[in-house]
């Protein structure tokens, strides 16, 4: 598996996840003017603050010649995961329903919680059901940082990414950090293989830093590939 | 071409929380600033343009995000 992480002036979090990829596979940057994602099997589009969040987060990375290509990456069923601004770069480019807004507190958020996985189709549960649901599910210990993170689409989009089983994870109930519809922590794109989040799984894949659940999450990302 | 000067305003959709406008609407009754209510805080993009029939399609791709924001572009030197 060679995974590519893209690298935009202003990512922070690149470096974490090259090394979360790394230990699933081969791992190297793809510099935010580069179009060749020649041998690269998964994108990973980081966290940070990619043009200095000018306008709006993640509005302006859209428009690299790297996202260029990762859109014809996804578009052709290549997968991708989007990392809190690379969660806001996918949206604003389209290859994600749905935009992140200033968080409800106003106040930039960083703190480890829980997240529920919902896998797409009949396990995929609606927000209704999320408590019962959530009971009975492994949870993944993962931190966030953010202050611009609370999802947003409106209701009618909202439910359908619910019936479709777009909604790729939860905040576990009572841990929503910034006032996110229906305690949305990341969703997918109707094909299942781009896949965004706003908390940090590179961040967590190694003991000393308190959890390695992270590393799950680039697992079933990988599972993505066609 | 003659650059024409335009000014974008945008803000955020009806319906949608503004925490930004939330806050300033919450710190003016401190400030002795009574009976204001339905304080939105947006962004304004003042810029020169030589083919202005494209600023809409310039704040559809750009300046504004239209799940989330409306826009209004005013031209401010005159012309149709």
């Amino acid at each position: 598996m060679r995974w590519g992480v893209l690298q935009f002036p202003g990512s922070c979090d690149e470096r974490d996840a090259l090394h979360a990829c790394s230990l699933l596979g081969e791992a190297r940057l793809v510099w935010h003017e580069d179009r060749d994602l020649a041998g690269i099997d998964a994108v990973v589009v980081p966290g940070g603050f990619s043009y200095g969040d000018y306008l709006r987060a993640g509005a302006i990375a859209r428009f690299s010649p790297a996202m260029e290509a990762v859109a014809g990456f996804a578009a052709a069923g290549g997968p991708v995961l989007g990392i809190c601004n690379g969660f806001q770069v996918l949206c604003e480019a389209g290859l994600l329903p749905g935009a992140l807004l200033l968080n409800e507190s106003m106040r930039f958020t960083c703190r480890q919680l829980d997240l529920i996985p919902a896998d797409p189709g009949a396990d995929g549960p609606k927000s209704a059901d999320i408590a019962r649901f959530s009971a009975h599910r492994p949870r993944l210990s993962i931190p966030a940082k953010h202050g611009e993170g609370r999802y947003w689409a409106p209701d009618d989009a909202l439910d359908a990414l619910e019936e479709r089983g777009q909604v790729a994870y939860r905040y576990a109930p009572g841990q929503n950090p910034n006032g996110s519809a229906r305690d949305i922590a990341g969703v997918r794109n109707e094909a299942g293989n781009v896949v965004g989040l706003m908390p940090h799984p590179e961040h967590a894949v190694d003991p000393l830093t308190g959890s390695t659940d992270g590393l799950r999450v680039f697992e079933a990302i990988a599972e993505a590939r066609p | 071409m003659a650059a024409v000067r335009a000014r974008v305003l945008i803000r955020p959709k009806e319906g949608i929380l503004d925490p930004q406008g939330k806050a300033v609407e919450g710190a003016l009754p401190a400030l002795g600033f009574e009976g204001i209510g339905h304080v939105r805080v947006g962004r304004m993009v003042e810029l020169e343009v030589e083919d202005p029939e494209r600023l809409g399609e310039l704040c559809e791709k750009l300046l504004a995000n239209p799940l989330i924001e409306d826009y209004e572009i005013e031209r401010l030197d005159g012309g149709g």
